[in-house]
C-alpha cells in the first residue's frame, strides 16, 4: 500500500504538473482538492482518465470522484480494491 | 470630427531566446532547448509565483509571460484593459498533442488539461484571470502580423470607450518556434499609435 501511495504522489505530480511539489510535501491525508493541494475541476477529470488509464478503473459516474479523491490514503485503498491491471 | 492621437505605452517582445521589455533587454536563454524549457526559465527569472503557470500549455504561457514582463513596471491597467490578440498557427502545438492522444482506438485516452488548451483564445482568459481583466477581449488568427487590423480594433475600442486600454499584438507557436510581441495601447506615453509603428516595433 506505501508503494501504491508513493506511485500515485508521483504520478499526479507529473500528470497534474504540479511542478514546485514533491513527493514529501504530500502527506498521505492531505486532502487532494481545496485548502489542500488546491486541485481544480480539471485535474479531477485527469485522475478520472488516469484511474481507467493505469488502472483499469472506469468511474461509472464521475461524482463518485468526489469521494475517491479525497486524499491519496484514500484514494489507494480504492484503488486496491477495484484494480483490474 | 477631431480623431484622437493613442499612444504605444510600452511593448515587449519574446523572440530568439530574449525577452525585451521598451528595447531594453530583460532576460536571455544562454541554453539551447525545448521553448518548454525557455518559457520556465523566464518563469524563475521573473520571480513570479502563479502555480498554475506550469499547467498551462505553451501557447498560453508564451502570451502570460510577454504580459508579466510588460506590466512588470507599468502602471497597473484596471480591469477595463482590453485583449486583442493574433498569431498564425492557432492551437496547432496543443492539437497535435491532442490528436497522438486520440489516434489510436485501442489506446484512447485523451487528457482534458489538453483538450480544454485546443482553442488560442484560452490565451486571453489565461491573461484575463491573472489580471482581472474584464474588457473585451479578441484573437484573431492571420497568415502574418497584421498592424493594421491592431491598429484598427485597438482605435476602436479606445474610441467608444469601450475599453480604457488595449493589450494588443501577436502570440504565435508551432512546434518549437515562438514569436511573440505585445503592446499596450493607451492614451499615456510619447510613441503615437499608427500603423507604421507598430510594424516597425514587431519588426526591431
Amino acid at each position: 500500500m506505501a508503494d501504491l501511495q508513493l506511485e500515485l504522489k508521483e504520478k499526479i505530480i507529473e500528470q497534474l504538473s504540479l511542478e514546485d511539489i514533491e513527493v514529501s510535501d504530500i502527506d498521505d491525508n492531505d486532502p487532494l482538492f481545496g485548502d489542500g493541494l488546491g486541485l481544480d475541476s480539471i485535474d479531477a477529470l485527469e485522475l478520472i482518465v488516469l484511474l481507467e488509464k493505469d488502472y483499469g478503473i472506469k468511474l461509472k459516474d464521475p461524482k463518485e470522484g468526489k469521494a475517491i479523491f479525497e486524499s491519496i490514503g484514500v484514494m489507494a485503498a480504492y484503488i486496491e480494491n477495484n484494480r483490474t491491471k | 470630427m477631431m480623431v484622437e492621437d493613442y499612444k504605444i505605452t510600452s511593448f515587449c517582445s519574446i523572440k530568439d531566446n530574449k525577452v525585451i521589455v521598451d528595447n531594453k533587454v530583460l532576460y536571455v536563454h544562454e541554453e539551447q532547448g525545448t521553448v518548454k524549457e525557455f518559457t520556465k526559465a523566464i518563469y524563475k527569472s521573473l520571480g513570479i509565483k502563479y502555480p498554475k503557470f506550469y499547467k498551462m500549455d505553451t501557447l498560453c504561457k508564451l502570451g502570460f509571460l510577454a504580459t508579466e514582463a510588460l506590466l512588470r513596471n507599468a502602471e497597473k491597467p484596471d480591469n477595463q484593459t482590453a485583449l486583442v490578440l493574433s498569431n498564425r498557427s492557432s492551437s496547432l502545438a496543443t492539437d497535435r498533442i491532442h490528436q497522438e492522444s486520440i489516434a489510436n482506438k485501442e489506446d484512447y485516452f485523451p487528457s482534458p488539461a489538453v483538450f480544454v488548451y485546443t482553442l488560442p483564445n484560452i490565451v486571453l482568459g489565461e491573461i484575463s484571470i491573472r489580471h482581472q481583466f474584464k474588457g473585451e477581449n479578441a484573437f484573431f488568427v492571420s497568415e502574418q502580423f497584421d498592424a493594421k487590423l491592431l491598429t484598427d480594433y485597438s482605435r476602436l475600442l479606445l474610441d467608444t470607450n469601450k475599453a480604457s486600454n488595449v493589450i494588443c499584438g501577436w502570440v504565435n507557436l508551432d512546434s518549437n518556434k515562438y514569436d511573440v510581441f505585445l503592446a499596450i495601447i493607451s492614451r499615456k506615453g510619447n510613441t503615437i499609435l499608427t500603423e507604421e509603428q507598430l510594424n516597425k516595433l514587431y519588426h526591431t
